[in-house]
């Protein structure tokens, strides 16, 4: 059923903090990598070594740049995937109930056999959150790593989606938001965690975390760089090596 | 959104063969025999051609019989479903019309409703979609019935019927444009409420995710031809109802005034439908710094 579940027991999803977020795309290609060769079928590339290189990826970073008047501009990085909403329009519109919300954890997820390809989830999502594969002529999108998570076969720690396992500067974690207590639901009501376009209704269940405000910079140390530099010590081989070659 | 010809020739081709069958189903037309066959047979062919068109649009084609199960939530599924059962009921009355000169009047009704539905599912198909606001209105479904009743008249050699419909088109088409033009300022989105950055300031697109293209922005973000928008629309509106409606209604009625009516009309109705798609904006486009 395309219905959408009246609630789910659960509200697994990601928490992004735009304050962290370098914008090293680590995370869009871990992503892609590990849903190219796990679950469902590879997310293709078209004219990858030619000119006009097109394919498909579950997660992509923007960077936009936010400027007050007399006030210098402030980039922000943007990763943006799907927010497996509650209220997600994605699912109703699906004609052979191929897109889907669990109910045990509120995943969004594709049954590809099902999928026609006819484009309409993707239309219907305001965030862009879902690509049709164009080799494979059905819809893909994040499965919030489904085949990671609940994996057994895997050590404990990498049992979370490949994106927040792989950001170098933690600036994803991951969560079940319907849980007050837990450490994502903590970390949004603390950092004043958002929803991306209230306006269209559907309730994401991802949050981002805003960028904190800056201090403006006035003054600068003049005296830093004359600071006299501390030459660390090197030790083991590289040491010895050192002070052989300062003896001879 | 992305003009496919696929979509604009199955929304052109099925309304206006769903529409012939609704003036077909209410007993218009006084023929029987062959001649009731010839107009049967082009209200099938549209409708079919235009389905099968619709098939090209998918990535598996060959699953379509499965987009039959959702119709409980899905307005796709709904089309259809519908689709099948006008196919099934206009079947039936035009078999007893063609080889019995039967026209069971209350077995019409239902098939013309049944294809009034059909139209009315396909529109809902875009007023639906909250991320597209210029198709999110019931503007959205009042244009594509009345496009498919006009076109249907027409068809349906009622040369009165569609000329008054086609002048009723004229304001429609023009109201549909001027709302839709302030659709998507209406919805308050911007780059400020898409990154939820609006508060600190004035948010612009510094880099894109990636140098090339992409799904979305093929499919959705498709601002290619819109500089042309003004002289198309002018064009669509003349073709597509004005001309028609001057010569079916100051005109003496004549086979070649009709077919001539009907040449006019489809040339301004893809140009209406392309327009339809070309000129819709999708929210994602403010990811990308664009309409």
């Amino acid at each position: 059923m395309t219905t959408l579940p009246q609630s789910t027991d659960k509200k697994l999803g990601l928490v992004i903090d735009l304050d962290t977020c370098v914008g090293c795309h680590a995370c869009v290609i871990s992503c892609k990598e590990w849903n190219t060769s796990n679950y469902g079928a590879p997310l293709s590339d078209v004219d990858a070594y030619g000119g006009n290189p097109v394919g498909t990826f579950l997660n992509r970073v923007h960077s936009f740049e936010v400027k007050q008047e007399n006030k210098p501009a402030q980039v922000t990085h943007f990763p943006k995937s799907c927010l497996h909403c509650e209220d997600a329009p994605c699912v109703t519109v699906c004609p052979t109930g191929a897109s889907y919300k669990r109910t045990e954890d509120g995943i969004v997820l594709v049954n590809e056999s099902d999928c026609i390809g006819c484009g309409l989830c993707a239309w219907s999502c305001p965030y862009g959150a879902r690509e049709m594969d164009a080799l494979e002529g059905v819809m893909k999108k994040c499965t919030l790593c489904v085949d990671r998570i609940y994996n057994e076969n895997i050590p404990e720690r990498d049992r979370v989606p490949s994106c927040v396992r792989t950001c170098p500067a933690g600036a994803r974690h991951f969560g079940d938001l319907g849980d007050p207590d837990s450490d994502v639901s903590k970390l949004v009501a603390e950092r004043g965690g958002m929803d991306l376009m209230p306006e269209q209704g559907t309730k994401p269940v991802n949050k981002y975390l805003p960028p904190r405000p800056k201090a403006d910079v006035e003054e600068i140390d003049v005296l830093a760089p004359f600071l006299q530099r501390q030459d660390e010590e090197a030790g083991g081989f590289l040491g010895w090596l050192d002070r052989t070659l300062e003896k001879l | 959104m992305h003009p496919a010809p696929s979509v604009i020739i199955f929304t052109t081709m099925s309304g206006l063969g769903l529409g012939l069958m609704v003036f077909l189903g209410l007993g218009f037309l006084d023929v029987s025999g062959f001649v009731a066959f010839v107009f049967v047979a082009i209200a099938f062919a549209l409708l079919g051609g235009g389905l099968l068109s619709s098939l090209f649009h998918l990535g598996h084609p060959e699953r379509f019989i499965k987009a039959l199960r959702q119709w409980r939530s899905s307005w796709l599924s709904r089309e259809g479903v519908l689709s099948f059962v006008t196919m099934g009921l206009f079947g039936l009355y035009a078999l007893l019309w063609i080889f019995w000169d039967m026209r069971i009047g209350w077995l019409g009704l239902l098939a013309a409703a049944s294809a009034l539905l059909t139209v009315f599912a396909t529109s809902m198909i875009y007023a639906q979609m909250k991320s597209i606001p210029r198709w999110n209105s019931f503007l959205t479904p009042a244009m594509f019935l009345l496009y498919a009743l006009a076109g249907g008249a027409l068809l349906a050699a009622q040369s009165y019927v569609a000329g008054l419909l086609f002048l009723l088109l004229v304001p429609l088409q023009v109201i549909v444009w001027v709302v839709g033009d302030r659709a998507f300022g209406a919805t308050g989105s911007d780059m400020g409420t898409a990154t939820g950055l609006g508060n600190l300031g004035k948010v612009r697109l510094l880099e894109k995710p990636h140098s090339g293209t992409n799904y979305l922005m093929k499919e959705m973000v498709y601002v290619i031809g819109r500089k042309h928008a003004a002289k198309l629309r002018l064009f669509a509106l003349v073709f597509g109802s004005l001309l028609p409606a001057s010569l079916l209604l100051f005109f003496p009625h004549s086979m070649s005034i009709a077919f001539a009516a009907i040449a006019i009309h489809l040339v301004g109705l893809f140009a209406q439908r392309w327009l339809f798609f070309a000129e819709a904006e999708h929210v994602v486009g403010l990811y990308y710094g664009q309409r």
